[in-house]
């Protein structure tokens, strides 16, 4: 389908690339998109390498297999680098965002040659510089939706605002941290 | 009017229990419909509704609880999966012969073994001959759809038959896709109140439930319970007439997709017939004559409906999410074909083994099985007709 936008999340079990990608479809959804946010689960247990995918289109999303071909892949850990690859069939035209310290350079060794896009981000400095924990997810979803463009960052950044108050109605002290990863995250990323 | 939300499917029927506020759900959970329970159990604990909630020690006291509360006059469902469905068994035909209407949320998922939690229609097809309703759904928006619609036709007094409302394991089940919602008060009015003509609570009429059956009396039983599913299909389709005028969605006992002029079509059941639907597209757009049929309604099973439906194209392809290992081909390919022969339709078919415990079916699958079809066709006879898709080498 034209001008449908596909993403597919590589993280490990309990690091919240699931819910990075429900999110999404979430945010998506409030600027009058058609969504889909879905997991692939395998035998699912903390630390085990999960895939999970987003479609965003401005038409209904009929078809329900996993992604192949996606525009754009997240690695949520970087040490899938090593075992998953993270980049088979990624359009070249899209693009890849590592969560890693490390540089450009480095990582694009571990790509087996992908020719489009690299982008890098470190979301663990900015999960720990603005919630004191390591939640990699938060940035990595405010990464993939400046690199991909799927709406404009001050909308994301609305949207997200009032989902978090929805979803931490009882715990408002963690709105700001989360807020400050995004504005973080969208800065950082490069 | 309605409301656009975003849900998973699981979440989707939770909601649609939630608006039907049923008296009565035991439950016990099993992946992937676990978070239905989880759901509708803070429901009850935010007071959403005053549903008497159950949490059994395993399926056979669930369905057991639940043939007892409905007995009782109740209105009651509950929800399940796979194994879950299995430890059901021997309750899942004393719900039928009773002539109880249970709505149980039913998310497919592969039958032990080996051990799989994906999805696949084994569970729900094993329980085919048990006397049940059997809807199934392609997407969310299906899946909740189907549920609102499930205790007109199971109550009605010539059906009074349990339904499953079946809907895609993790992908219709954990997808999160659009969806529009009914009002809670809609709801309330197209479901309206459980008024059963005999229950055990009734004080002004005393009843027996589940007396033996001598031999004189067991066929007789059969008999009416068999007649009772003859009748759910007009029930099905009165219901889906009622609830299109409330909220636009047509529903039937099929859904026909651009299979009017096809040469060739596909029968499926499930999300995959929305992923065969882009390729259907795609293969008009380089003019082959592709359609396919989409089963809704499998219990009853619309035999001759679907066979007139089919009659004109020159060559078919019936896929099976599920086994039957009878060396023949799957349940969904016997009975189709068994409703062509009643027909004396002399379309070709042939029958597809696809997706079993979770095995992905793509756009380009669908698009290689309507390539088979047009050789087949062209060819004038079907050498294999029970076949494997997607099988790896």
């Amino acid at each position: 389908m034209k001008d449908m936008v596909e993403i597919r999340w590589h993280g490990r079990g309990g690091q919240g690339a699931k819910t990075a990608a429900l999110l999404l479809a979430d945010v998506a959804f409030q600027t009058g998109k058609y969504v889909q946010g879905f997991p692939e689960y395998g035998p699912e247990r903390m630390g085990a390498p999960i895939t999970a995918y987003n479609r965003i289109s401005p038409e209904q999303i009929r078809v329900h297999s996993n992604i192949y071909e996606p525009d754009y892949v997240v690695v949520v850990d970087e040490s899938l680098l090593e075992t998953v690859h993270v980049t088979e069939g990624l359009k070249k035209e899209g693009a890849v965002v590592v969560n890693t310290a490390k540089s450009k350079e480095e990582i694009q060794k571990h790509l087996q040659g992908y020719e489009g896009k690299l982008y890098t981000i470190d979301a663990k400095k900015v999960s720990m510089e603005a919630l004191g924990r390591y939640f990699p997810n938060t940035p990595m979803l405010a990464a993939i939706v400046k690199i991909s463009g799927v709406m404009d960052e001050d909308t994301f950044m609305r949207e997200m605002e009032s989902s978090f108050k929805h979803k931490f109605a009882s715990k408002p002290e963690v709105i700001d941290g989360n807020m400050k990863a995004l504005k973080m995250a969208l800065q950082e990323v490069q | 009017m309605g409301k656009r939300d975003r849900l998973s499917g699981n979440e989707a029927v939770a909601v649609a229990m939630r608006q039907i506020n049923p008296d009565v759900m035991p439950a016990f959970p099993i992946t992937p419909s676990t978070e239905i329970p989880q759901y509708f159990s803070s429901f009850v604990a935010n007071g959403q509704v005053d549903t008497e909630f159950i949490p059994v020690e395993s399926e056979h006291s669930a369905m057991s609880a639940a043939i007892g509360a409905e007995a009782a006059g109740a209105r009651t469902l509950t929800a399940t999966s796979s194994c879950g469905l299995a430890l059901m068994w021997e309750e899942l035909y004393v719900a039928a012969s009773n002539r109880l209407p249970i709505a149980l949320a039913l998310v497919n998922r592969a039958l032990s073994g080996p051990i799989n939690i994906n999805c696949d229609h084994s569970d729900s097809m094993g329980a085919r001959d048990a006397g049940w309703i059997q809807i199934y759904a392609e997407n969310n928006q299906e899946a909740y759809d189907n549920f609102i619609q499930a205790y007109p036709i199971a109550e009605n007094p010539d059906v009074r038959l349990p339904i499953m409302i079946c809907q895609d394991g993790f992908i219709t089940s954990h997808g999160v896709e659009n969806i529009e919602l009914m009002e809670d008060e809609q709801v309330r009015a197209f479901v309206g109140d459980y008024a059963p003509e005999h229950f055990l609570l009734n004080s002004k009429e005393s009843m027996a439930v589940g007396p033996y059956a001598t031999t004189h009396y067991y066929m007789e039983a059969k008999k009416q319970h068999a007649q009772a599913m003859v009748n759910a299909k007009q029930a099905v389709l009165d219901v889906a007439k009622e609830f299109e005028k409330v909220t636009g969605r047509s529903y039937g006992l099929f859904e026909a997709y651009r299979l009017e002029d096809a040469d060739y079509a596909m029968v499926l059941i499930g999300s995959a017939a929305g992923t065969a639907k882009d390729a259907v597209d795609e293969l008009r757009d380089k003019g082959v004559k592709a359609g396919l049929l989409k089963i809704r309604l499998f219990r009853p099973f619309p035999a001759q409906e679907i066979a007139n439906a089919l009659a004109h194209v020159k060559a078919m392809a019936i896929m099976d999410r599920a086994e039957s290992l009878s060396s023949q081909g799957g349940p969904l390919g016997s009975e189709v074909m068994a409703a062509l022969y009643r027909a004396r339709s002399q379309a070709l078919a042939v029958n597809y083994i696809y997706g079993l415990g979770g095995r992905d079916m793509r756009v380009e699958h669908a698009e290689e099985v309507f390539e088979q079809l047009r050789q087949i066709a062209d060819a004038g006879e079907v050498t294999d007709a029970y076949r494997y898709l997607g099988l790896r080498e």
